[in-house]
């Protein structure tokens, strides 16, 4: 996983985003190579959904730029939809739907072919080791199970990007850890993943972490540098460090 | 387009899989009418009466016999004074009374006309008209048939000046009103509450971020509930074909067309409800208080809306079904051509087009 060498696909350029008088994500400046799993922490209110939103094509940047998968945020949001997926901490599968049928809808909506779903659908079935489970109902599955499934399924149709927005919310650390198997396997492919989360091991476990404070990017490195850079023994104490700085309230 | 197809898939296993909201959507019309047809007729039966005959001859035997044969009436006993008849009303025994005066026969006789006195009990009012009614008919009946087989032409009145009520039934009224409210209630309803329910899920997120268009995932909500409306709307024309005899009197194309129209204007409000609604509760409870009880009070079908004072009145015209209830009164009821109800039409034609051009504008609003 060599961030450097990689060229970058996401690219911001004093990415800012107003609301009325409030500035809810200040001039960020950053990148994210290829296959690199790319930590985005700050704590509630920090700006992270609203950058998140603006880098996803959801939300229309006030001023700066960025290129998504070399696709322009103001111009180009419908290629950047082909070229990223997305999941959310609700996992957002439909529990009325059998596992098959899921991964079938969210393929399709992306517009792909019906032999190559079917390819796809097997395949995926035997990562999670799910082939038993293809037609039972998405809510019958255990949490962890669905969190899985729910990652595999944002990244059916091959995005360059994925971005997981608190993925782990309420999961056990055993699962946790088994779902970031998951995400270095997709890495390892080439897909670059962009995640937010609350949980400092997590942060340990990517490659690069940006730390948020009240809108702006207060640090960026590797776990290991920013750790030496404050002084601190783990993640843990230097997100509190930065974070209690912060002035804003949480929502 | 294949994406779209994929989505309406999903759409409707999603209505399959719920059984029991399935059952609901295909209960209601089923219940209503029903409800509204059998136990909430106007139809009254084996209502007491008395009979008293002064006159005592062929004539009134036979109009009696044939008054006591209907299924209507029941006729307790023969009381012989008004002092009787009066106590019996007066304990709630009887609820009308027949009375032949003594010089019934020999006035129909010599003139060929005769009157017979008829009270009702009008404590209960809608009862009073319906039973004084049946007592018309039935002697009008009387009249032709003895001026078929005698070919004297006979006159027999009954003196009462109630209602009108020609046929009655109390099912035509009804039958526009709960199509009204039966696609009304169900398009609106499980329109929102299909959307907010993908909102809820956090799937809507996902939707949003795929490059799938907000204009195909609207459609493909609306579809399955556009079939089931249909279907719901065949069942209730067929039920009351079948066992309240009310046929579609004018085009049954006509109408069909008139529905379709107002079902996409019930689809375009859920729409818009399930915009501002963040949970399907709060979508349900929008529905229900927000369309249900306009539609119930403002429709026309449960009070008339003439008798309202003019503020109601005016706010009866933006209700999308009270435009609809007067299409199908005239095209069902009074077999009506499209002559007549091209302003209803035009009108609700209207209200679907700027519902569904709001409801498009801010569902897009809402992706910013």
């Amino acid at each position: 996983m060599s961030s450097t060498t990689s060229p970058p696909v996401i690219t911001t350029e004093k990415l800012t985003k107003r609301f009325g008088q409030f500035t809810a994500a200040n001039e960020l400046t950053f990148q994210v190579s290829k296959g690199e799993i790319f930590g985005f922490l700050g704590a509630n209110g920090a700006g992270k959904t609203t950058a998140m939103r603006m880098l996803c094509g959801l939300l229309k940047p006030s001023s700066g730029k960025a290129t998504i998968a070399g696709f322009d945020v103001y111009t180009q949001t419908e290629k950047i939809k082909k070229s990223i997926g997305y999941m959310s901490q609700k996992f957002s599968l439909y529990d009325d739907l059998t596992v098959s049928e899921n991964i079938r809808f969210y393929a399709g909506i992306y517009g792909m072919s019906r032999p190559k779903i079917k390819e796809k659908t097997k395949e995926l079935l035997e990562e999670l080791q799910m082939e038993k489970e293809a037609k039972t109902l998405v809510s019958e599955l255990p949490l962890g199970w669905k969190q899985k499934l729910a990652f595999s399924v944002s990244i059916v149709h091959e995005p360059d990007i994925v971005f997981l927005d608190e993925p782990t919310g309420g999961v056990d650390p055993v699962t946790r850890r088994q779902f970031w198997d998951l995400i270095y396997n997709a890495s390892d492919r080439g897909v670059t993943v962009f995640v937010t989360t609350h949980y400092m091991d997590e942060a340990e476990y990517c490659n690069r972490v940006s730390i948020m404070v009240d809108g702006v990017i207060a640090a960026l490195d590797s776990p290991t540098r920013l750790k030496q850079q404050f002084g601190r023994d783990n993640m843990e104490e230097v997100f509190y460090e930065l974070a209690r700085k912060a002035t804003r309230q949480g929502d | 387009m294949k994406q779209l197809i994929t989505f309406i898939r999903k759409e409707f296993l999603h209505v399959f899989r719920d059984r029991k909201t399935l059952l609901m959507l295909f209960g209601l019309p089923i219940a209503q009418i029903v409800l509204f047809g059998f136990a909430l007729s106007n139809e009254v039966k084996n209502s007491k009466i008395a009979v008293t005959d002064y006159s005592k001859d062929p004539v009134t035997t036979q109009l009696i016999d044939k008054i006591s044969s209907s299924t209507y009436f029941n006729i307790q006993r023969n009381l012989n004074s008004a002092q009787q008849i009066e106590a019996a009303f007066k304990k709630g025994d009887i609820r009308m009374a027949i009375i032949f005066p003594a010089n019934f026969s020999t006035d129909l006789t010599r003139t060929g006309k005769a009157t017979i006195q008829v009270i009702a009990d009008a404590s209960d009012p809608n009862l009073a008209t319906t039973i004084t009614n049946y007592i018309t008919r039935i002697v009008g009946d009387f009249n032709t048939q003895s001026a078929l087989s005698t070919g004297q032409p006979l006159q027999i009145l009954p003196e009462v000046q109630m209602l009108y009520n020609p046929e009655l039934k109390g099912a035509p009224n009804f039958v526009p009103g709960v199509m009204a409210l039966v696609l009304m209630l169900v398009c609106t309803m499980m329109t929102s509450v299909a959307i907010v329910k993908e909102k809820e899920l956090g799937t809507m997120e996902i939707l949003l971020v795929s490059p799938f268009k907000p204009i195909y995932i609207i459609i493909s909500k609306l579809t399955p509930n556009l079939l089931i409306s249909v279907v719901n709307l065949f069942v209730i024309l067929l039920l009351s074909a079948l066992f309240l005899d009310l046929h579609v009197k004018g085009s049954t194309l006509l109408l069909v067309f008139c529905s379709i129209l107002f079902i996409l204007t019930s689809l375009s409000i859920g729409l818009l409800l399930s915009i501002n609604a963040k949970t399907q509760q709060s979508a349900m409870m929008a529905s229900l208080m927000g369309m249900m009880l306009p539609t119930m009070l403002l429709t026309g079908f449960l009070f008339p809306i003439e008798n309202m004072p003019w503020p109601m009145q005016v706010l009866a015209n933006l209700v999308p079904s009270r435009w609809y209830f007067i299409i199908v009164k005239r095209v069902m009821l009074k077999g009506m051509g499209f002559g007549a109800v091209w302003k209803e039409t035009l009108i609700l034609a209207g209200m679907c087009l700027l519902l569904f051009a709001i409801s498009l504008r801010r569902f897009k609003i809402r992706l910013q």
